[in-house]
């Protein structure tokens, strides 16, 4: 394996531990079912075309890309939130230059998406789209409202958590992820499936923000840090 | 290995808001771009047959001379360290009512792949959608290229299933072609654990 045809090699990514991630059928979320695999994946070793892929670091970001309460004429109605934290790989590296990209529904949990019919008001000065790069340190900052929990069709009586989702490209293609974060404590955890289908209850819980004190800030915004991290690769490259 | 990378959830019926309504790349190449310029359709089904119509398709690829723009691709091509400048190599579509959507772009050259073999042609494709937990990866090959059949990524899937990747040509217009991505059923795509 990572032999190169020009004597290079390719130090391996690491694979993800088991129960770190979701399986792709997870009946209880009822859209798995036929949109899942049912035949075993095949394991691919890396090569150039699993270790690189888009790098956004020269990418424009404009000044309220990630601060989505200042995007039109007035201000969202809702809980202003500072989001923060840093994306670091497995070995605990930061990573710098990520494009992380977030949206999110309104605080009446309704979101600015023509799919989106149920009855809660959508707010003329709340888009729910942002997006930003990591810095040296792998830190990322947004300003944003709390999204609201919204009601949908997977089972009886079936409501989402608040949730606010991240998409966040790394320095591989194979390192790609798209998740979703969560607030502590909230109550419709046991009952969501999207939530429950990772079965490590460890790997589960970090998918839950936490409410940061140094982070909020007086008299304007409660704040909330969210670490994120991605698939990182050996130290030494695995000879032919 | 210090920490658990974060797990994976999916994208949701709702991801066209932050990264496709301003966001998507339909043109991976540019008019500049070296290279033989193709028009990939790409088609996404479900396990009863049914188009799905709120999937995402990311692109990742190399460019004519089978180079990523990436600085771990170290690959000196024709001289040049340097990938075509006309080149980032992405794309990302939502696929409309029909399930499918289209890219245009240019045929990437061979990768080097494991054990000094170079791979055929290929590109990069991860999907995400409603009902998918964690994004699911395959690779559209070009039917009819003579390296498919020496590539070591199409070697390690059983036989019968390597028609799955292979993008086929549309005899109608040149340059055109197809690739259909089944979730399930008898022409389940081959999809890869990377």
């Amino acid at each position: 394996m990572g032999g190169l045809t020009n004597e290079r090699s390719i130090a391996q990514y690491h694979r993800m531990p088991p129960g770190s991630q979701p399986p792709s059928l997870y009946e209880p979320y009822r859209s798995t079912v036929r949109r899942s695999p049912t035949k075993p994946l095949i394991v691919l070793p890396h090569t150039l075309s699993e270790i690189t892929g888009p790098l956004y670091g020269h990418e424009k970001i404009g000044e309220t890309d990630n601060d989505l309460t200042r995007q039109h004429a007035g201000e969202p109605v809702g809980e202003r939130i500072v989001v923060t934290g840093r994306v670091l790989d497995d070995n605990g590296r930061p990573v710098p230059n990520a494009l992380i990209e977030v949206w999110q529904a309104n605080a009446t949990g309704r979101y600015r998406h023509h799919s989106d019919q149920h009855p809660a008001p959508l707010d003329l000065n709340f888009t729910g789209a942002g997006r930003t790069l990591t810095d040296e340190n792998g830190s990322y900052r947004f300003v944003t409202i709390k999204p609201g929990a919204y009601p949908w069709f997977n089972h009886y009586n079936a409501w989402r958590p608040a949730h606010i989702h991240f998409s966040v490209f790394g320095r591989a293609f194979l390192t790609r992820l798209v998740t979703q974060m969560y607030f502590p404590g909230d109550p419709l955890f046991a009952f969501d499936p999207v939530f429950q289908s990772i079965p490590d209850e460890k790997a589960r819980q970090r998918l839950i923000s936490v409410f940061d004190l140094e982070t909020t800030q007086p008299q304007w915004a409660l704040g909330f840090r969210f670490d994120i991290v991605l698939r990182g690769r050996d130290a030494t490259p695995f000879e032919a | 290995m210090d920490l658990v990378p974060t797990p994976s959830q999916t994208a949701g019926p709702y991801f066209h808001l932050g990264l496709t309504e301003t966001r998507s790349v339909k043109c991976i190449a540019d008019p500049q771009t070296k290279g033989e310029r193709i028009w990939l359709t790409c088609r996404v089904i479900d396990g009863h047959g049914a188009p799905v119509n709120d999937a995402m398709i990311e692109i990742w690829q190399a460019d004519a001379e089978g180079k990523y723009n990436h600085p771990d691709d170290a690959q000196d091509k024709a001289g040049e360290t340097t990938v075509d400048p006309a080149w980032f190599g992405f794309g990302r579509m939502p696929t409309a009512e029909d399930g499918s959507c289209e890219f245009e772009t240019i045929k990437p050259g061979r990768v080097p792949g494991s054990g000094k073999v170079l791979q055929a042609p290929h590109l990069n494709v991860a999907i995400f959608a409603r009902g998918v937990l964690k994004q699911l990866y395959t690779r559209a090959y070009f039917g009819g290229d003579p390296a498919n059949s020496e590539d070591p990524v199409i070697a390690l899937v059983p036989p019968p299933r390597r028609q799955t990747l292979i993008a086929q040509p549309d005899a109608l217009r040149p340059g055109h072609w197809s690739f259909d991505i089944h979730f399930q059923g008898e022409q389940e795509t081959v999809f890869f654990d990377v």
